[in-house]
């Protein structure tokens, strides 16, 4: 039921008033929460300008914002490259035809999938620092990088093999007919054919490891969440610089999932295989943070 | 193995899930509550309320749970010292819970609306023919089926509610298990390893069962079409 009108006839004249009211109602309702909001904050004394200039000043960008985005951008990018890696090869050693293999790869994917990834960073950030392979000063980045890897290369796993799935027999089966392995049908045809399929709810996982990274902020990462705190504290503007800092966040994300949905929106117009609806935007990985 | 088993002596571990259970717990009933409104704002014939709904879900599922655990804490608590309870600890238990409601309600909301697609389009059809209007047709027909269509992906919403959970950390709720595990590896740097496990361990055991449960509870439930 997708066109969701149908819940409601065309309106007629009193449905019209009806409805004239209840918009009335609700952006009175909402426009009061709103007062509401403003008004505490003011008692507060945190709409004051003073409270807001300092987001006018080329430092508190130079030194807070930008340096704290670059990181939370390099840890959300390190994560991306490594989550499909890792997903594709543990998304094609679920389908091996090697029983121990698709063992294997299907309870990592499944250990992965059910544990935090708070506690996999705390675990890497403390491992590590202590173990002596890495500089301490870099086991925060590798901890975020490791634990955001391991959580969505499983989940991107998972995307691949409901990808391949979803496929219709008959490509594996033509694979088959002019004489290639399983294997290589898998990697040759099917695959990549499964990869376009799964590319707008791969765009929503990149935007479930951009949202994750902020996590860094518990085990003292120093990304965007990180820098804003340092700059709240240090300028007593606690609630302006972290309502920026969730604004940075919903404005690259919300791009992010526009783009997921315009390509589900292509793709179903390039890809018109009998396959299971894409897990488009729509339904975004909760398990995000 | 006898250092590990020192370990639970030291530390009480099963009190830290239970921390996470009641975060949980709470959170869970707060976000299905403040869910199935949005989801009905959504689809509701007034534009005004369409229109909050779309822009609470597209806020609150774009910010990092993170932010907003953290804006509770440093924010509502510590700046606007807003206070749900008498003493510090509930208060910051409360907090963390309203923190992880506000945001697991726009994905509850999503998972209705993903149910609300699964009725098909006789069935309002049939509901507006006997003269049922908006609400009526709404809670007797279509979001009877849409729940029992929703059951998978609301499964999958509670899963990911209890592993952020471990996220209280940032509103510092610091009985919870991922901040206990933290001081267990500092204290005990020895155990590493079988500390991470015992962890990872009481996650899977808990979230595996939930797993299974909804699949065979959305397949039970689903309408026979």
């Amino acid at each position: 039921m997708s066109a969701q009108q149908v819940l409601f006839d065309a309106p007629g004249p009193r449905a019209r008033r009806t409805i004239l009211i209840g918009n009335i109602v609700g952006v009175l309702v909402a426009l009061g929460v709103l007062a509401w909001v403003v008004s505490a904050l003011a008692d507060r004394g945190q709409l004051a300008g003073s409270m807001w200039s300092p987001f006018l000043e080329g430092r508190t960008w130079e030194f807070f914002i930008l340096p704290g985005l670059l990181n939370t951008l390099k840890a959300a990018g390190a994560s991306i490259v490594g989550a499909v890696l890792f997903g594709l090869v543990f998304g094609v050693g679920r389908l091996s035809h090697a029983a121990p293999i698709r063992w294997v790869a299907g309870t990592v994917v499944e250990f992965f999938r059910a544990v935090p990834v708070l506690l996999m960073m705390i675990f890497f950030w403390l491992a590590l620092g202590r173990s002596g392979v890495v500089q301490p000063q870099d086991a925060p980045f590798l901890a975020v990088v490791i634990a955001l890897t391991l959580y969505n290369g499983s989940v991107i796993a998972e995307l691949v093999r409901s990808g391949v799935h979803g496929l219709p027999k008959g490509q594996r089966e033509a694979g088959m007919a002019i004489g290639l392995t399983r294997t290589q049908s898998l990697r040759n045809v099917e695959v990549p054919q499964a990869l376009l399929a799964m590319l707008p709810a791969l765009v929503s996982q990149f935007v479930v490891i951009l949202k994750d990274s902020a996590l860094g902020f518990i085990i003292t990462y120093p990304e965007l969440l990180q820098g804003v705190r340092r700059l709240g504290v240090g300028e007593g503007n606690v609630i302006p610089s972290l309502l920026v800092a969730a604004a940075i966040f919903i404005a690259i994300n919300f791009a992010l999932s526009s783009l997921a949905t315009r390509l589900s929106g292509f793709l179903s117009f390039r890809t018109r295989g009998r396959r299971p609806a894409a897990r488009g935007s729509m339904t975004m990985d909760p398990a995000s943070t | 193995m006898e250092n590990y088993l020192t370990l639970f002596e030291t530390y009480d571990v099963p009190a830290a899930f239970w921390v996470n259970i009641q975060l949980s717990f709470w959170a869970a009933i707060w976000a299905l509550v403040l869910g199935t409104v949005l989801a009905l704002f959504r689809i509701s014939p007034i534009q005004s309320l369409q229109w909050f709904g779309a822009a609470y879900v597209n806020i609150f599922r774009n910010t990092p749970l993170t932010v907003i655990l953290a804006f509770g804490f440093l924010g509502l608590f510590s700046v606007m010292q807003i206070s749900l309870a008498e003493n510090l600890g509930s208060s910051l238990f409360r907090i963390a819970i309203l923190g992880l409601a506000l945001y697991h309600a726009a994905f509850v909301c999503e998972a209705i609306r993903s149910g609300v697609n699964t009725v098909p389009l006789g069935q309002a059809e049939a509901a507006r023919a006997i003269g049922l209007s908006f609400l009526p047709a709404a809670r007797l027909v279509i979001l009877p089926q849409a729940f029992r269509g929703a059951v998978a992906p609301l499964g999958n919403v509670l899963i990911a509610l209890i592993k952020n959970s471990t996220v209280a950390a940032a509103g510092s709720v610091a009985t919870e298990s991922s901040s206990l595990m933290k001081t267990m590896i500092e204290f005990r740097s020895d155990l590493v390893i079988p500390i991470f496990f015992t962890f990872a361990l009481g996650f899977v055991i808990l979230v595996i069962p939930i797993g299974l449960l909804t699949t065979w509870a959305s397949r039970k439930l689903a309408v026979a079409r």
